[in-house]
């Protein structure tokens, strides 16, 4: 009972926020709002008994992305601009109501194949387990350090003042 | 009532709508990156919903959804740098007068 009243409450919660990123005029307030969104998630996260995630998700997501969002909102200075919606409004919001409608409808017509199975009590050692051992999943994590070498250089060469 | 998988794929499901309708009708840049930021998490709700419900033991879905919480911090820190370098040669962000390779 607990579990279904936590559900709805992080349902309504990240709906709420995000469709506030999407309305909201005020940049500012739409970051904060997103923050809001990856804490539902998080919450999200714990309720599918997935704890790590939910740890990195508030350490990567509301600890590292939307530090750099909200750093980048300020270094611009369009927050006088606002947010406004383009003249694809109608059409946008057409594509995205049919998306939605489309994925709901295949979702509640298949019939998915539910393990019985109870999932452990915890999962950071069954996911280092997966992620390190010779048969899992250790050629993505060696590459994976590549991928961020090549964003911190890229991110650092984007950003340099060329004109020194 | 029991929340079930379809409880969690209905919810991912609204949550990346909401996040296609955002980045394809802002003006804002890094709104529209923040849009895609919610597209990314409402997958890994899915991607965690199916490793729960459908292979609890195998926690497969929950290693992608790592590797896609790795990918997606790459793609804002890239994407924020190159819209901080468009506004500094182009004194805006507003994504509909970025046209520099529109002809």
């Amino acid at each position: 009972m607990g579990q279904v009243i936590a559900f709805w409450v992080f349902a309504v919660a990240i709906i709420g926020a995000a469709l506030g990123v999407v309305l909201l005029k005020n940049v500012f307030r739409a970051a904060v709002l997103l923050v809001a969104c990856f804490f539902g998630v998080a919450g999200i996260f714990i309720l599918l008994s997935a704890d790590f995630l939910a740890a990195m998700q508030i350490l990567i997501y509301i600890g590292a992305i939307s530090i750099l969002v909200i750093l980048a909102i300020m270094l611009t200075r369009e927050v006088a601009f606002g947010s406004p919606s383009n003249k694809f409004q109608i059409p946008a919001f057409i594509i995205a109501a049919l998306f939605c409608t489309g994925v709901i409808w295949a979702i509640l017509n298949t019939q998915w194949q539910i393990s019985s199975v109870a999932p452990g009590a915890t999962t950071t050692s069954g996911l280092g387990v997966k992620l390190f051992s010779k048969d899992g999943f250790i050629l993505p994590v060696e590459i994976l350090p590549t991928v961020l070498l090549a964003t911190i250089l890229g991110a650092i060469v984007l950003v340099k003042d060329r004109k020194k | 009532m029991t929340i079930g998988l379809e409880h969690y794929l209905v919810l991912s499901a609204i949550l990346f709508s909401i996040g296609l309708y955002g980045a394809l009708a802002k003006h804002n840049a890094i709104v529209i990156l923040m849009s895609i930021e919610i597209m990314l998490s409402a997958v890994n709700i899915a991607l965690i919903a199916f490793s729960r419900f459908i292979v609890p033991a195998e926690l497969t879905g929950q290693i992608f959804a790592l590797f896609a919480m790795t990918v997606a911090a790459a793609e804002t820190a890239v994407g924020l740098a190159i819209i901080i370098s468009i506004y500094r040669n182009k004194e805006t962000i507003d994504a509909n007068k970025i046209d520099l390779m529109k002809w």
